[in-house]
């Protein structure tokens, strides 16, 4: 893959000309933290950031997003049909994606692109997006990407990957979309022969300074039935205040919910996220609730990540990493330490816990 | 406060050997630095994994609805204050209970503390006066007094005002706060300086109710946000509708919130809502002479009727 050398006093110039041909986006800070918003004329990307509050999920799947327009005013020929609103699919480009967000639009795209179903809203806002990654030299101590399939320099979902070296940026683009956003930008000075191996050093460098690891070789084989049962459950969801923090800050976290609103006659169709954290997620029309308590969401929450999802897709688990949960989890519920109770889970630990 | 760790292990062995109560709820130490989990003990050889510090910032009364056991709670002031409501809202009996209380000297505000170093912190340690801090290539020693949490920086009713057993001696109440100088400012503002200042307090707000659920007052067994016949409020992040909640949720806590700061603390987003409820808190002070969770003698004003009450509009 071919490498490019960008020098960082070129980044305003190249961000600049891209402008003409995208709609760009990128992290800002918000005060205490980041988050990914459009980058105004003459606006960078602040890339002095080790991740956003909010993931990037939201720039292809918004928390509340329209679907079709209606009216109810019966004298109007076209009175209860849903008609499809004008939304800008125009190319877009994200600045400064971290590599594990990336990766997560990998993961979402098995729910919201199948071959018996295809949903148009992701499908198109993923399709006009540019995604330009930046690689992270310091982890943060939550990061656990190398051992949950991405790392610090994946490229997986990226269109271009930017390098920090220095007074540079390598640039490596990985796809056609990548090469039409290095051209729309002007870089195109071919960075050295050794710049893939300055990017190996680097990529190295910065997976060693990740210290934080799960294990999930057992996550496969183990009974689901089983460990539905698992006696820790109890234990791990008694803090839980069933918030959607979790949820809402994941990158991978998928589900949604669909509400018609009316404001007089005319009315909008409207997917909003949804948690599994929430009681009503589940409620039924006839009032029974199949997860009524704390305890059978939160395991849905990581069995569904760490279980039902590897047996699924047989490619791994439904998390990147990127350690937002572990953050920010108001009551300090860790994912990896769930995960952990879940992979060396063996029957016979209830079996001893009892007898003891 | 470090040392309070050893008694409440203490106590807590003690109540589940003599089978006092059937489970003792308290804290183990954290997964990340600044924050510790609550949990429950059922067993006196685990009273181990029970902690005290700077940052038992969780209400633990939102642990006790709807338990059938004989509990011991760790309480710290405002948790005692929030036991104290539920018992007077008949979520918990009295007889089920035994608090261990906490004469407390604030909880660290964790986002004081990050926003006081520049890089990731790694290791946070505290003794009565200081917090130290370390991350990777820095090492800084803060006041404690200065990172604590807004609300226990203003905090009145730092003795449990209700419990079985202290861990230690009574700490001295702080004198002299001027508790509401925010709400002052916010009172002082036109309407419309008013509604950009709450426009602009909820614009991060994602709507994923950590202040709600972190509340030990709310308790509704359906949210009015969660009701569907009718639906009352919109589900979308209209902010219409994002004002509703935050609006509504304060004014079903007039009258019962003891800022114990629950709320702010849980928010991903950092929103200070506590200026909602404070500013009710304020009012229930200045036209009942009211502080919330302070007696089991009494009734809150706003679900309390007397045949004096000196409006017309309700008799």
């Amino acid at each position: 893959m071919k490498v490019i050398l960008i020098e960082k006093a070129q980044w305003e110039a190249g961000v600049e000309k891209a402008r003409d041909s995208y709609r760009l986006f990128g992290p800002v800070s918000q005060g205490p933290f980041h988050q990914f918003r459009p980058l105004a004329a003459g606006q960078l990307p602040d890339l002095d950031y080790s991740n956003t509050r909010m993931s990037a999920k939201e720039l292809v799947y918004p928390q509340s997003e329209k679907m079709f327009d209606y009216t109810l005013d019966k004298s109007q020929p076209d009175h209860h049909l849903l008609k499809e609103p004008q939304k800008d699919y125009s190319p877009r480009a994200v600045l400064g994606i971290r590599p594990c967000d990336a990766d997560a639009f990998g993961l979402v795209q098995r729910n919201f692109d199948t071959p018996d179903y295809k949903d148009p809203y992701w499908i198109r806002a993923r399709e006009a997006i540019t995604l330009v990654g930046y690689a992270c030299s310091a982890p943060c101590s939550t990061c656990f990407c190398t051992s949950a399939g991405s790392g610090p320099f994946s490229e997986s979902g990226l269109d271009v990957l930017l390098v920090a070296d220095g007074d540079n940026f390598l640039a490596r683009v990985i796809t056609e979309r990548g090469e039409k956003f290095m051209a729309a930008a002007g870089w195109d000075a071919a960075a050295g022969d050794d710049a893939d191996a300055r990017i190996e050093a680097l990529r190295a460098e910065a997976e060693s300074r990740i210290a934080s690891h799960i294990e999930t070789d057992n996550l496969r084989s183990q009974d689901t039935l089983s460990l539905h049962g698992a006696a820790f459950w109890e234990e791990v969801s008694f803090a839980c205040i069933n918030c959607g923090t979790c949820t809402y800050l994941c990158p991978t976290c998928w589900c949604f919910d669909i509400q018609d609103e009316n404001r007089g006659k005319q009315g909008m169709r409207i997917r909003n996220w949804d948690s599994c954290m929430f009681p009503l997620f589940t409620l039924h029309g006839s009032g029974h609730n199949p997860r009524g308590k704390k305890v059978q969401r939160v395991r849905q929450r990581f069995m569904h990540k760490l279980k039902y999802y590897v047996d699924k897709y047989e490619d791994g688990i439904q998390c990147v990493g990127c350690g937002r949960c572990v953050q920010h989890c108001p009551v300090n519920i860790d994912i990896r330490r769930v995960c952990e109770l879940m992979n060396s889970y063996g029957p016979s630990q209830d079996a001893c816990a009892v007898a003891s | 406060m470090l040392e309070y760790t050893d008694k409440i292990r203490e106590i807590a062995a003690r109540l589940l050997k003599e089978g006092t109560v059937e489970m003792v709820i308290g804290f183990r130490k954290g997964t990340v630095p600044m924050m510790n989990e609550p949990c429950f003990v059922t067993d006196a050889g685990d009273v181990d994994r029970l902690i005290w510090d700077g940052n038992c910032g969780v209400n633990l009364a939102n642990y006790l609805m709807d338990r059938k056991e004989k509990i011991g709670i760790v309480a710290k002031g405002c948790d005692a204050r929030n036991i104290v409501t539920h018992i007077v809202e008949n979520k918990i009996d009295r007889d089920q209970l035994f608090i261990i209380g906490v004469p407390c000297t604030g909880m660290i505000d964790r986002r004081k503390v990050a926003a006081a170093v520049d890089g990731e912190i790694l290791e946070v340690s505290e003794d009565g006066h200081n917090v130290s801090v370390r991350g990777q290539g820095f090492e800084k020693v803060l006041n404690r007094q200065e990172v604590l949490q807004q609300n226990c920086s203003l905090c009145i009713h730092r003795n449990p005002v209700i419990s079985d057993e202290l861990v230690a001696e009574e700490v001295p109440e702080q004198q002299g706060v001027d508790r509401y100088a925010d709400v002052r400012r916010i009172e002082a503002m036109d309407p419309e300086e008013k509604w950009n200042f709450f426009d602009d307090l909820l614009s991060e707000c994602i709507r994923c109710y950590a202040c709600r659920n972190a509340c030990p007052l709310c308790y509704c067994p359906t949210c009015f946000v969660d009701e569907s016949r009718p639906q009352w409020v919109g589900k979308s992040q209209d902010p219409i509708d994002v004002r509703t909640f935050h609006f509504l949720r304060a004014y079903h806590c007039a009258g019962r919130c003891t800022d114990c700061g629950a709320c702010e603390r849980a928010c991903p987003v950092g929103i200070n809502m506590r200026v909602f409820t404070k500013k009710l808190e304020k009012d229930c002070l200045e036209k009942f002479g009211w502080e919330a969770g302070l007696t089991t003698d009494a009734r809150p004003p706003l679900d309390t009727f007397r045949p004096d009450d000196p409006d017309d509009f309700i008799k």
